[in-house]
C-alpha cells in the first residue's frame, strides 16, 4: 500500500484565492482503475482538509458578522479583507455567544409554553371565568392565609427591629455572608428538622443558603461534575431540570426511565444499566439525582432503596444528590425516610451525598427565593459557599425567615394544617379524575397527582399524548403537564397540580376536562 | 471518594489574592469603638454606609412598603407567589427612573430592555455567559475591581486580557493602550468579545472623560465587539466633571439604530448608591433583545426576592425621596472625600483626584524601599498587621505600578476615619526616617554587591568582549 502511496501522489490543483480551502482531487486514483489506492489518496487528502480546518480557525483579525437586524449599511464595519467575504453568512449572528443563542430561544417544551398561555390568559373567578386554569405550576397555596396571619402579626419586630436592638436597618443593608446569615442557618437547619418530624437533626455548618433550589441545583453540578459528564435521573423527571442543569454547565442528564406497572419506583439494576450505557458511550456519570418525594410521580423513596442506592454509588465511587424540596408535603401514609436519617444512623459514605432543600413548596414562599444545599462534603461546602456570591438571599428577606423559622409553635401548627389540606384537595381531586375513568398511581406526597389519560389519547404515541394536551390547554383551557415534557417513557400520563385550586374549583376543572374527555372517546 | 470538578478545584475564584486575605485578617480582629479600639480598621469595602438614616426615615413613615401592603391592602400573597424572571413590573419601572434621574434625565431606559438579578455580581457573571464561550476574551482597562478575576472568569470560562493604563495620564484609557490590548490577546489566540469598563471607576474614583468613552465607541465600532459599562457608581459622583453614561455618548452621536447600539451594555445595582447590598438587587440594561431575552432566563439563577422588589419600588417612586437621597448622599460623600484626602495629605501622601466612588486611588510609591511588587507587599503587610489598616493593595487590582492602594471612605464613622489618619500618619513618620537611612545602607550595600558580582563575574567569563555588564 505504502509503495504504491509513494507512486501515485494525488495532484494538488492551485487555488484561485489564497484564502478558500484547497481543493484536492481525491479520485485520480480511482479514475485510472487503481481501486487500491483510494485509501493512499483518501489519508492525505483528509489529513490536508483537517490542516487547513485548523489554520482556518486560528487566523485572525476576526471576521465581522452579518446584521440579522434592520440593516443600515453605514453601521458595517468596512474591511478590505477577503475573508471576510468567505466566511460571512457561515454562522449569522456570533455577537452573542452559542449558549446565550439557545438559551433566548422560544421556549419548545410544553411545560414552558403552558407556563406562558396562561399569564396571557389566567382564570379569575369573577374577572376572567373563562381563563385558564393552573394545574402546571407546583405552588401550594392552601396554607398561605396562615403565614399571612403570621406576617401580619409579627412583622415590625421582624424586619427593622426595635430601638436600641442591634437589629436595625443597618444590619441588614451591608454586605452578609454571601452563604446566608448565621441565624438563618440555624433556623433552617431547625425547620429542616421539624419538617422531618425530628428525625433527624441538621448542622447549621453544613447549610449553604441560595436564592431559590433553582441555583442550588445548579451549584452542586458545577461542584461535582465538569463540562460533558452526566447525571442520571431516574424518568419521568422535573422540566425544570433540563434548564436548570444543562443551560450553563454542560452537564448531561441521562433519563434512567421508570415503568407504571412499578408505579414508576426505580430500580438500582436500571441505574446500573443506564451506568454502563454511558460508559459505552464515552461519557462519565458523576452522580444521581434523585428528587424524594418525587417530582412528577409524588412517590416516596422507600427506606431499602436508599440503602441500595447508597451502596451503588460507593461501588461506582459516584455521587447522589437528593433532592427533597416536597419532604414536608406529605399527605399519604408512607414513612417519608430522608436521605439524611440514613447517614445519621448508619457508617456510611457521608461525603458523597448532598441535599438540595427551599421553602418554596413546603412554605408556600417561592417569590422569596430560598434554597438550601446541605451537604457532609467540606470541599463541596467550601466550593458552593464561594459560589452563592452570584446568588445571595436578600437580606430583609433572611430576616423574616429568621423571625418565622424561629417561630417553632408556629412552624408545627402550619406544617400538621398543610398536610391535611393538601390531603383533603387530593382526596377530592382524585375522586373527580376517577369518575372520568382516569385513575392515578399511587402518591403520598407533592403538590400534583399522576393521572392516566392514555385511554383519551388518539394515538399511543407522544404525538396522540400531545394532541390531547393541546386540547385540554386550548379548548378546556386547563394547563396541565404532558408526560412527554417530564422524560416518561410511557404516552398519556399528565402532571395535574392541584394545590392553588380551591375546593370550589375542582368541579369546574372536572367538568372541563370532562367535555373533552367526551370528544376523545 | 468521588472526586470534585474542576471547578472546583481550581484557583481561578481568585480568593487566595491578597484583596481577599486582607478581608480574612480583618475578620480575625475586626476593630470596634469600643470592644477592639486596637483592631483592625476596614478600609477595603466599598460599602455606602453614610445615609442609612434617610432610609431609615422613609421607612418609618411608609410602613406599608415593608409590611407587604399596598394603599393600606395586603398584597403578602401576591408577593409570596411572585417568582416571575421578568420582574416585579413597579419595580422594574421605578428602577429604570432612577437610573435616569442619576444621568440628569438626559438619558431614558425602557423597562422591556432591564433585567434583575440578585446583584451587579451576578449582572456581571451572566453577560458574560451571553456574549462569550468559554475561552473567548474581554478586554479590562487596569486597574480594575479584583472581584471581577473571579466574577467574569470562574464559571463562565472567559478570560481577562488587561488595557493598561498608567499614572502618566492619570490611569486613563488610550487608542494605543486598547490596540495593545487587543493585539495581545490576539498573540494569546484569545478571541476578543468585548470591553468592560466601569464608569465611575474602581478603585480611581474617577468618571470617565468624553474622549475616553467616545475612544471607547470608536474602538467597537472597528473591532465589532461589545462593550459593557459597569455603572455601579453612578449615583456616587460627587463633583466636577459629573457623570457622562455611555448611552449619552450614542445618543450624541445618533447611534440608536446602528449596529454598535445593540452591543453596549449597561449593569446596575443599588448597592453602591442606595448602600444596600444585603438586599442583592442587580441590573443588566441591554439594547439587543437576544441579550436579554437570554439573560432573563438565566436571571432564575439569581432572582431578587420579591418582597424587596416590592419594598424597593415604593421607595424609589417617591421621587422626592429619591430626588433628596441622590443630592444629600453626594454631599456627605464629597464631605468624606475631603476628610480622607486631607488627612493622607497630613501624612504627605498624595491620592489620585477623584471625583467619585467609595474610595480614594492613594500613591504609596514614595513609601516603598524599592520600586517593586515585592516591596508594595511588603509595606502592606505592615499596615494591615501594625499599622491595622486593612487597605487594598493595586497588584490585587492588576496596576501596573507598584505603590498603589485603595482606601475606603464610606464604610465607616467619622471618628474611625480620623483614627485611622492618625494611624497612618504616625506610620509614615516612622518609616520615612527608617527609609531613609535603609537607602543609603542599601546604595553602599548594592554598590559593594555589584562590584563583586562583576568581579565574580569576570572571573568566570574571562571574555575580553564583556568588558561591563
Amino acid at each position: 500500500m505504502t509503495q504504491s502511496h509513494r507512486t501515485t501522489e494525488p495532484e494538488h490543483r492551485k487555488p484561485t484565492t489564497a484564502t478558500a480551502m484547497r481543493l484536492i482531487v481525491p479520485l485520480q486514483g480511482v479514475v485510472q482503475g487503481r481501486g487500491g489506492l483510494i485509501l493512499g489518496s483518501l489519508i492525505p487528502c483528509a489529513l490536508f482538509y483537517f490542516l487547513q480546518f485548523y489554520l482556518k480557525r486560528h487566523r485572525s483579525p476576526n471576521p465581522p458578522s452579518p446584521s440579522t437586524s434592520s440593516s443600515n449599511l453605514a453601521g458595517l464595519p468596512r474591511t478590505s479583507s477577503r475573508s471576510t467575504l468567505s466566511s460571512r453568512g457561515s454562522l449569522g449572528p456570533v455577537r452573542i455567544s452559542a449558549r446565550g443563542i439557545s438559551i433566548a430561544k422560544p421556549d419548545d417544551s410544553p411545560y414552558y409554553i403552558g407556563l406562558n398561555k396562561f399569564r396571557d390568559d389566567p382564570y379569575d373567578k369573577i374577572n376572567n371565568p373563562n381563563g385558564i386554569i393552573q394545574l402546571g405550576l407546583a405552588e401550594n397555596t392552601s396554607c398561605l392565609d396562615l403565614i399571612e396571619k403570621w406576617v401580619s402579626e409579627n412583622l415590625s419586630d421582624s424586619i427593622m427591629g426595635r430601638d436600641g436592638d442591634d437589629l436595625s436597618i443597618s444590619g441588614i443593608t451591608t454586605y452578609q455572608p454571601f452563604d446566608g446569615m448565621m441565624e438563618l442557618k440555624v433556623a433552617m437547619a431547625g425547620f429542616m428538622s421539624q419538617v422531618l418530624g425530628q428525625a433527624v437533626s441538621f448542622d447549621p455548618s453544613q447549610i449553604v443558603l441560595t436564592a431559590g433550589a433553582t441555583p442550588a441545583v445548579e451549584i452542586l453540578c458545577f461542584c461535582l461534575a465538569d463540562h460533558g459528564n452526566a447525571l442520571l435521573v431516574p424518568s419521568p423527571y422535573y422540566p425544570g431540570f433540563d434548564r436548570d442543569i444543562r443551560f450553563r454547565t454542560g452537564v448531561e442528564l441521562i433519563p434512567v426511565h421508570c415503568r407504571s406497572t412499578d408505579n414508576f419506583a426505580f430500580s438500582i439494576t436500571a441505574l446500573d444499566q443506564a451506568f454502563n450505557q454511558a460508559r459505552k458511550r464515552g461519557v462519565k456519570v458523576r452522580g444521581i439525582l434523585i428528587c424524594n418525594p418525587a417530582n412528577p410521580v409524588g412517590n416516596i423513596i422507600p427506606r431499602e432503596t436508599l440503602y441500595e442506592l447508597l451502596d451503588f454509588a460507593r461501588e461506582k465511587n459516584i455521587h447522589v444528590i437528593s433532592d427533597e424540596i416536597y419532604g414536608g408535603s406529605i399527605f399519604g401514609n408512607e414513612e417519608f425516610v430522608s436521605v439524611a436519617e440514613i447517614l445519621e444512623a448508619e457508617e456510611v459514605d457521608k461525603d458523597r451525598v448532598h441535599i438540595i432543600y427551599g421553602l418554596s413548596k413546603d412554605l408556600s414562599l417561592p417569590g422569596f427565593r430560598t434554597g438550601v444545599i446541605y451537604s457532609y462534603n467540606e470541599s463541596v461546602l467550601a466550593a458552593a459557599k464561594k459560589l452563592t456570591r452570584f446568588c445571595s438571599i436578600s437580606a430583609p428577606t433572611q430576616r423574616l425567615l429568621i423571625s418565622m423559622l424561629s417561630d417553632t409553635k408556629f412552624i408545627q401548627e402550619y406544617l400538621e394544617t398543610n398536610k391535611r389540606r393538601i390531603k383533603k384537595l387530593y382526596d377530592s381531586f382524585v375522586a373527580g379524575l376517577k369518575q372520568l375513568g382516569i385513575r392515578c398511581s399511587e402518591s403520598s406526597a407533592g403538590l400534583y397527582c399522576w393521572a392516566d389519560m392514555s385511554g383519551l389519547i388518539p394515538s399511543y404515541s407522544e404525538k396522540g399524548e400531545l394532541e390531547l394536551w393541546d386540547k385540554l390547554l386550548n379548548i378546556a383551557k386547563i394547563n396541565v403537564t404532558p408526560g412527554s415534557a417530564c422524560h416518561c417513557i410511557e404516552p398519556g400520563w399528565f402532571r395535574c397540580c392541584f394545590t392553588s385550586l380551591t375546593h370550589e374549583d375542582i368541579p369546574l376543572v372536572i367538568e372541563r376536562i370532562q367535555k373533552v374527555a367526551e370528544t376523545c372517546k | 471518594m468521588g472526586l470534585l470538578s474542576g471547578k472546583a478545584t481550581c484557583n481561578t475564584h481568585g480568593q487566595d489574592s491578597s484583596y481577599f486575605l486582607g478581608w480574612q485578617e480583618y475578620e480575625k480582629n475586626p476593630y470596634d469603638e469600643v470592644q477592639n479600639p486596637t483592631g483592625i480598621i476596614q478600609m477595603g469595602l466599598a460599602e455606602n454606609q453614610l445615609s442609612f438614616d434617610l432610609l431609615e426615615s422613609w421607612l418609618d413613615r411608609n410602613p406599608d412598603a415593608a409590611g407587604f401592603k399596598r394603599d393600606g391592602q395586603s398584597i403578602f400573597r401576591e408577593l409570596a407567589l411572585f417568582q416571575d424572571y421578568h420582574g416585579l413590573p413597579a419595580f422594574k419601572k421605578a428602577l429604570v427612573e432612577f437610573m435616569s434621574e442619576i444621568r440628569g434625565n438626559k438619558v431614558t431606559f425602557d423597562t422591556s430592555k432591564i433585567v434583575l438579578t440578585a446583584g451587579a455580581t451576578s449582572a456581571n457573571e451572566t453577560l458574560m455567559f451571553c456574549l462569550a464561550e468559554p475561552g473567548e476574551a474581554f478586554l479590562l482597562p487596569t486597574p480594575y475591581y479584583p472581584g471581577f478575576d473571579r466574577d467574569l472568569k470562574w464559571r463562565t470560562g472567559v478570560e481577562i486580557v488587561p488595557i493598561q493604563c498608567t499614572s502618566l495620564n492619570g490611569f486613563q484609557i488610550t487608542e494605543m493602550a486598547l490596540e495593545e490590548a487587543y493585539q495581545l490577546a490576539q498573540k494569546r489566540h484569545l478571541k476578543v468579545k468585548g470591553v468592560l469598563v466601569t464608569n465611575p471607576s474602581n478603585p480611581l474614583g474617577t468618571t470617565m472623560s468624553r474622549n475616553e468613552l467616545n475612544l471607547l465607541v470608536n474602538f467597537i465600532t472597528e473591532k465589532n465587539i461589545h462593550l459593557i459599562s459597569d455603572e455601579i457608581y453612578s449615583g456616587t459622583v460627587f463633583s466636577s466633571p459629573g457623570f457622562v453614561s455611555i448611552m449619552e455618548i450614542l445618543k450624541d452621536r445618533n447611534c440608536e439604530n446602528t449596529e454598535v447600539w445593540n452591543r453596549v451594555h449597561i449593569v446596575y445595582s443599588l448597592s453602591k448608591d442606595l448602600g444596600l447590598p444585603g438586599f442583592r438587587v442587580g441590573a443588566i440594561y441591554s439594547n439587543d433583545d437576544t441579550v436579554v431575552a437570554a439573560a432573563t432566563k438565566m436571571s432564575s439563577f439569581g432572582l431578587v426576592s420579591s418582597q424587596t422588589q416590592y419594598l424597593l419600588s415604593a421607595l424609589l417612586s417617591d421621587k422626592k425621596f429619591a430626588q433628596n437621597y441622590i443630592s444629600e448622599n453626594k454631599k456627605r460623600l464629597k464631605q468624606r472625600h475631603r476628610k480622607l484626602v486631607s488627612g493622607l495629605e497630613k501624612a504627605g501622601i498624595s491620592c489620585l483626584k477623584s471625583n467619585a466612588g467609595l474610595f480614594c486611588w492613594v500613591d504609596m510609591r514614595h513609601l516603598l524601599s524599592s520600586n517593586t511588587f515585592e516591596a508594595e507587599m511588603e509595606l502592606w503587610k505592615k499596615i494591615v498587621y501594625d499599622v491595622k489598616l486593612n487597605i487594598s493593595p493595586g497588584s490585587s487590582c492588576h496596576c501596573t505600578e507598584p505603590g498603589w492602594f485603595r482606601v475606603c471612605f464610606a464604610n465607616m464613622s467619622e471618628d474611625t476615619l480620623k483614627l485611622s489618619m492618625q494611624r497612618l500618619k504616625a506610620f509614615v513618620d516612622s518609616i520615612t526616617t527608617t527609609l531613609h537611612n535603609q537607602s543609603n545602607h542599601q546604595s553602599i550595600k548594592n554598590s559593594r554587591r555589584r562590584s563583586f558580582t562583576k568581579w565574580v563575574f569576570r572571573l568566570s567569563f574571562d571574555d575580553p568582549m564583556t568588558g561591563e555588564r
